[in-house]
């Protein structure tokens, strides 16, 4: 034991963790941004597809859902360019990956926010006379929205946390930071506990924030 | 190519079976620690609830991979020293361990408050009604979602590739630096992890259906 915390060090480097932080937030927004749009022509696409359409994209969905994400992290930064001739920065793979990822978890929440619009809706929609295209984007959609946004706030959240896996292709995001810091000073007790403030704190305001949009949102009809 | 990956299959199968191994005992002992914890923020004083709250709370709240790195460089500095295998356990099992302690608060919870009101008015003592009309009918609601976590804890392990551990992840990143075969080995990992956890959901979902008798 007698272990002597010194935070003095990890003050000094704050700039890796503070940057790190900020590109964490910003890898998360623009991944679920992707990731929703995914997850809605999907989610859309299946409740009104055949057989074949829905098996496909339930293959996505599952098979994105049973694997590591470390692993798909590896298979598109370090995979897919040896057979495809595409060529991108670990940050754009990284994005890629986690809102392929994203995409999936979301299909299943907006797949049964559709199925949970009551049928009634759908149709009084029809007896005023509203086109399917109409019923959709003005009764089933938001309707969606306000059952699925708790879903889409903890979905978001726990992205938030998934962005550490960007480390592993060296994004210089938050954890990136922390490891930088960890081998650079050997202050590795410091700065994990103020990593590990700054997920919580970050984690928790997003948490509360989404919460109040969530409320906002149920009350403004 | 297909012969240079039928060399290393036995290596594979090696990286699997402690990808696997990594996994049972993190289940296992997270559902020791996990209900025991559980039963102490549900039943627990005060103090007790406290500290369990606080634990679960900040565990569910950062990174696996976070824990994972503060588990096994933060120990050492402060003089505890675990093999990199244990250590890796030992977060895992942090991580899992919080999880089901919020599956047995919930499976609790979701037992209508009249069952235990009329346990009460048939005379049985706290540990009766725990034992013979709470744990039998929270236990049926526990199980479904303990049984799709445990996909949480297999996909966790690939992290522990990380710290020099030959699980299935690293035996594949091995096998793609001698051979360069990366696509090939990294769908067959991909369908590795993918056989393991579909297997875990699909019987999640079945105990779910079977459970499903239970009304609020």
């Amino acid at each position: 034991m007698g272990y002597t915390l010194n935070f003095n060090l990890i003050w000094r480097h704050f700039d890796k963790l503070s940057g790190g932080l900020l590109l964490s937030l910003e890898l998360a927004v623009i991944s679920i941004a992707i990731g929703i749009v995914i997850g809605l022509v999907l989610a859309v696409w299946y409740v009104s597809a055949g057989r074949v359409v829905r098996g496909v994209i339930a293959a996505y969905v599952e098979f994105i859902r049973n694997v590591p994400l470390i692993l798909l992290v590896y298979l598109v930064f370090y995979g897919l360019p040896t057979v495809v001739d595409i060529a991108y920065s670990a940050q754009t793979s990284f994005v890629a990956t986690l809102a392929l990822y994203s995409g999936a978890y979301l299909v299943e929440v907006f797949r049964s926010g559709l199925e949970a619009v009551p049928r009634g809706q759908i149709d009084a929609g029809k007896a005023i006379g509203l086109t399917p295209w109409q019923r959709l984007i003005h009764v089933r959609l938001p309707t969606m929205m306000r059952i699925t946004l708790p879903a889409l706030s903890n979905t978001f959240i726990s992205l938030f946390k998934d962005t550490s896996v960007a480390s592993v292709i060296s994004v210089p995001e938050l954890t990136y930071g922390a490891q930088w810091i960890n081998f650079n000073t050997f202050r590795i007790v410091e700065v994990y506990l103020v990593v590990t403030a700054m997920y919580l704190v970050t984690g928790y305001v997003l948490l509360f924030a989404l919460r109040l949009i969530e409320r906002w949102y149920r009350t403004a009809r | 190519m297909l012969g240079q990956i039928a060399y290393a299959l036995p290596f594979l199968a090696q990286g699997f079976a402690l990808t696997l191994w990594v996994s049972l005992l993190v289940v296992v002992l997270s559902l020791i620690a996990g209900v025991i914890l559980g039963v102490g923020l549900v039943y627990g004083p005060a103090p007790l609830r406290w500290v369990v709250r606080i634990f679960s709370d900040t565990i569910r709240g950062i990174p696996i991979l976070v824990l994972i790195f503060f588990v096994y460089y933060g120990l050492p500095a402060v003089g505890v020293h675990l093999q990199s295998f244990w250590a890796a356990v030992l977060a895992l099992t942090l991580f899992k361990t919080a999880q089901v302690v919020e599956y047995l608060r919930g499976a609790v919870a979701s037992i209508p408050k009249g069952q235990s009101e009329a346990a009460m008015a048939i005379g049985l003592t706290f540990r009766q009604r725990l034992a013979y009309v709470i744990f039998p009918q929270a236990f049926r609601r526990f199980l479904p979602p303990w049984i799709n976590g445990v996909t949480d804890a297999v996909k966790g392990s690939a992290l522990v590739s990380l710290l020099g551990i030959t699980d299935l992840m690293q035996a594949i990143n091995q096998v793609i630096g001698r051979t360069y075969e990366a696509m090939p080995l990294y769908i067959l990992g991909a369908l590795l992890y993918f056989a393991v956890n579909y297997a875990l959901s699909l019987a999640s979902r079945r105990l779910e259906r079977r459970f499903a008798f239970i009304r609020e």
